[in-house]
């Protein structure tokens, strides 16, 4: 909010004030109302300063929801406090270029703030005037309003019912059932979901499934059931379903393939999300395949189509998913030297592919398993690197400060890259991070660009994924303990499945387009973006 | 289409003729609804719309005449005949609709009367790719008397043996009793795999299995195989572990010989092949395993795999003997929400109903009449002073005056004299019980139906 300026310290404190009265949606048809005020400006003063108005709709749209989101979100997701201005406008991403902004900002003029702050205070006196003529009750759908507006996500606000009953009328049009959820929540995580694994969603759909295709189905069954697990493969999957879509899909009459198959997709994806939650490389594989579909040019006919796209798809794949792990491999064998001890968490499909390069390509080295409870998934990766010869130790992470003096480098998998450099990985990530930075041991993650999400993350709160709580039930000898948990009133499991590692525990990022520090993840969505 | 579903309604009821004599099995009322509409309504409650039901000529004529089966199922029904002295088994009937089978099927038998939660069993077959999904239910004893059984009921029934893994749900092994000769023989090769299996015994099969397209394009090829029971099941539960499937599977190479004259060919096997590619990607890349304790990879690199799912809980019998029949008649109410008295039957105020009778529809029931946990069957007589307990009417028997019967099955059209005393038999269809006759534990069928041996 430097930008501001003190004059404007009342009038912003009279919006904040009003928007916390009255709610969002006055703030957007103050927005709405601002912009049409600044039309007719434009209009009347003709072609004064355009190129600063355009300027300054731009930053004084995002500061102005920068301003009223924390009085009226729970969970802000844009930074608030220690954040300069380049994050929200980072934050604040696929609608709005980020490049122009930041660079606009050092180059302002006093002028140009000064003019900001006059058309501002016009606008405000203005829609003063109108507030009692117009009515308060019509509310623009998001995507024709200032486009900087950033929602909450709706699976993360899972405790508020005006969101719920929102997707349940948005799943009752998709013909989707809708998954109820596992209520023994604890209180902190009450506004994520939580699924119990013994209701899948299949007990409410129809057998010879007519409205989710077949392949979808067994799809959203391998996910909810953990047969598919881990980043990589479950977009790999994901792409087989869609091919198998694509090619049992005929166009309606009167319909537009480029249209229609999108549409058609869109149930799909809400079903697969309520059988697991979306990962960030599934999103973007969906985007990628959106993007892709609507482009498809109107004179193709349906069978061209069709092998476009299925030729689209096994690129993608071949690009992101196997080629990105050969150059990735490449990159990480350099960074491997004989004598070494690597220390691996979890499973994760890539930094084990590198292990087995490595073990080809005759480096010399050990491996130190690291395995977490509940889900225990160390013990694959134990398999998979002695079913190849390495030889490796396998420790669970209680005695991590006891094994790290031994380590000489620390290779994690990711989950997800978010814009503000920080690592989303399985939980435990975190832990691992903090302990090698504490012995100095070099923490090197391995990550596919196509993993690269430009949501910002600080906390592990905020938006998360709750596991079924009934997996950290374990029966020794015959005997659970926690059998008969739902009947203490006052004991709630937890079973989390991210975290986020801050940057600065993260030495080096390992990705298919080089060896990059952590904090140039917006550099890499940029140079992505502007790719397409 | 994912599943299409097939309905076995051919078989002949061959350990209870005496209630199959006159009406073929299928038919055969089971809380006044033919035995055919439960698995019917099963398959339409889990949301199927149209059932091949393979049945005999006799049968398809009653079928499309029976009011029960007209009005309450909604789904198409698909009518195959085949002979009725063919002697077909189950997968014989398979192999005769093969060209009707376009995707994976689901095959029920007619006599599956159950309330199974129907999507364990599809996932089963859906998450894994499975080859074969059957459900399977706890038995439990039947503890209603059989008429018509002298002495205590033998045990001779041949005992399956099942066997399975850790998890409960993969089907390891296969065995009826009758084929063992000494003991049960289960291979290294099994072992080394799944060093834990249990073995169950008291299992009821409830015939109701999930088949890849492959297997029916392989029966086709393989004509020795007729029951799908008997043989297919057990056959496909060893070949599981057969070291032939480890590269590509027998079945997919003969299923691959069969369509070598079609044109499309090439590009199915190209589709197949790059879709498999992805396919093995995906499970590459995917940390899960199946088992744990050795170094092979899911599944033991099988592509063959049969699941089974066992109900712990819930209704599932198959109703192929009296004693079935029986406890299915005493159980079927619970199934449906039907008012347990017809509203067109006329029932006299002074008789006594009890909570867990049934009525039929156009019945007569006069006065003084005591009926407790019975079923009463369509346009049945009952006049006055009768007893009628623990017992099955079937439809159009006509009941004289006082009356007792007690533990019995009387069949349709059947007429019980003034005064008789019946207790734990069975009557034949349209017999003549003459009147104070006074009849214990005895099957009364007519001379010319006894069974030719």
């Amino acid at each position: 909010m430097a930008d501001c300026g003190e004059a404007d310290g009342p009038v912003k404190k009279d919006d904040i004030v009003r928007a916390k009265n009255e709610g969002k949606e006055l703030t957007k048809e103050e927005k709405q109302r601002l912009r049409k005020e600044k039309k007719h400006q434009k209009k009347q003063k003709d072609e004064k300063r355009p190129s600063e108005r355009v300027k300054e709709k731009k930053p004084v749209a995002p500061s102005q929801p920068v301003a009223t989101q924390p009085p009226t979100q729970k969970a802000p997701t844009v930074l608030p406090a220690s954040a300069p201005i380049p994050v929200p406008v980072s934050g604040a991403p696929s609608y709005s270029s980020p490049a122009p902004s930041p660079a606009d900002k050092p180059a302002k003029s006093r002028a140009e703030q000064k003019a900001e702050r006059r058309a501002r205070q016009e606008a405000d006196r203005a829609s003063k005037q109108q507030s009692c003529s117009s009515s308060s009750k019509t509310k623009a759908p998001p995507s024709e309003l200032n486009p900087v507006v950033k929602r909450l996500p709706e699976h993360v606000q899972v405790d508020d019912p005006a969101v719920v009953k929102r997707l349940t009328k948005k799943f009752e049009r998709q013909q989707i059932p809708l998954r109820s959820d596992y209520d023994y929540k604890v209180s902190l995580f009450s506004h994520l979901h939580q699924y119990s694994r013994k209701a899948p969603l299949t007990q409410q759909l129809s057998i010879p499934s007519t409205v989710i295709h077949p392949s979808i189905v067994r799809l959203g069954l391998q996910y909810s059931q953990g047969i598919v697990v881990g980043s990589n493969a479950r977009s790999v999957a994901l792409l087989h379903a869609f091919k198998q879509v694509i090619r049992d899909y005929t166009t309606p009459p009167n319909e537009e393939l480029a249209r229609d198959l999108v549409n058609k997709l869109k149930p799909y994806i809400s079903f697969l999300n309520q059988c697991r939650p979306l990962s960030a490389s599934m999103g973007n594989a969906i985007k990628y395949i959106k993007k892709e579909i609507s482009n498809i040019p109107s004179q193709f006919k349906e069978e061209e189509a069709k092998t476009k796209l299925q030729t689209c798809i096994d690129r993608y794949i071949n690009e992101n998913v196997v080629l990105a792990a050969k150059a990735i491999s490449k990159y990480a064998i350099e960074k491997i030297s004989d004598g070494d001890v690597i220390l691996v968490y979890g499973c994760s499909s890539l930094v084990n592919h590198i292990l087995c390069e490595a073990y080809d390509k005759n480096r010399k080295f050990r491996v130190i398993v690291v395995d977490s409870r509940p889900r225990l998934e160390g013990r694959e990766a134990l398999r998979r690197l002695v079913q190849r010869g390495i030889s490796c130790t396998y420790v669970l992470i209680s005695a991590l400060s006891y094994i790290l003096p031994e380590v000489s480098k620390v290779f994690l998998g990711a989950h997800a890259l978010l814009a503000n450099g920080y690592v989303m990985s399985r939980v435990g990530t975190s832990q691992i991070a903090l302990v090698a930075r504490t012995f100095n041991v070099p923490v090197l993650v391995c990550c596919e660009t196509y993993k690269f999400c430009e949501r910002v993350q600080t906390d592990s709160f905020v938006s998360n994924e709750l596991d079924d709580p009934d997996d950290l039930m374990v029966t020794r000898k015959g005997k659970t303990q926690l059998e008969n948990w739902h009947d203490v009133s006052s004991l709630r499991l937890l079973n989390l499945v991210y975290d986020v590692t801050p940057p600065d525990f993260v030495d080096l990022v390992i990705t298919d387009l080089g060896m990059i520090p952590c904090t140039s993840v917006p550099v890499v969505l940029r140079i992505k973006n502007l790719e397409q | 289409m994912e599943l299409q579903a097939v309905l076995m309604a051919a078989g002949g009821g061959s350990r209870m003729m005496d209630l199959t004599y006159n009406t073929p099995k299928p038919l055969l009322p089971v809380g006044n609804k033919p035995l055919i509409w439960y698995p019917l309504n099963l398959l339409e409650r889990v949301g199927f719309e149209e059932v091949i039901v393979i049945t005999t000529k006799e049968v398809q004529k009653m079928i499309s005449t029976d009011p029960k089966v007209k009005l309450d199922v909604k789904m198409k029904l698909d009518l195959v005949c085949i002979q009725e002295d063919a002697d077909m088994g189950t997968a014989d009937a398979l192999r005769h609709i093969q060209q009707k089978v376009k995707t994976d099927v689901l095959v029920v038998s007619c006599d599956l009367i159950t309330d199974a939660a129907l999507h364990e069993v599809v996932d089963l077959f859906r998450a894994h790719n499975a080859t074969l999904s059957m459900l399977m239910s706890k038995a439990h004893e039947f503890t209603e008397t059989v008429p018509g059984q002298k002495g205590k009921k033998k045990t001779g029934e041949q005992r399956d043996f099942v066997g399975v893994d850790g998890t409960g749900k993969r089907l390891l092994f296969m065995a009826n009793e009758a084929d063992l000769d000494e003991g049960v023989v289960i291979r290294k090769s099994i072992m080394r795999k799944h060093p834990r299996m249990h073995i169950k015994t008291g299992l009821v099969d409830a015939h109701l299995y999930c088949l890849k397209k492959s297997v029916v394009d392989f029966l086709a090829d393989n004509k020795s195989i007729s029951s799908i029971r008997g043989e297919l099941v057990p056959y496909l539960v060893r070949k599981q572990f057969s070291k032939s499937t480890n590269s590509p599977k027998v079945i997919d190479e003969t299923h691959q010989n069969l369509k070598k004259n079609d044109s499309n060919v090439n590009l199915e096997i190209q589709i197949s092949s790059r879709d498999e590619e992805l396919l093995h990607l995906t499970q590459e890349r995917s940390c899960w395993n199946d088992h744990r304790g050795d170094m092979s990879d899911a599944y033991h690199g099988g592509r063959l795999r049969c699941y089974v799912h066992i109900m712990d809980e819930g209704i599932c019998y198959r109703v192929n003997t009296l004693a079935a029949y029986i406890e299915a008649n005493r159980l079927a109410p619970k199934l449906f929400d039907e008012p347990a008295v017809h509203p067109s039957a006329v029932v006299s105020e002074r008789c006594l109903i009890g909570a867990d009778s049934i009525i039929g529809a156009s019945c007569q029931i006069s006065d003084k009449t005591s009926i407790k946990r019975s079923t009463i069957g369509v346009s049945t007589t009952v006049r006055e002073k009768v007893k009628v307990t623990n017992s099955i009417i079937m439809h159009g028997v006509t009941i004289e005056e006082g009356c007792n019967i007690q533990g019995s099955v009387i069949c349709s059209n059947a007429v019980i004299g003034r005064g008789a005393d019946i207790k734990y038999c069975l009557v034949g269809s349209a017999q003549r019980i003459e009147p104070d006759a006074e009849r214990t534990n005895e099957v009364i069928v007519g001379t010319d139906q006894l069974m030719e041996i």
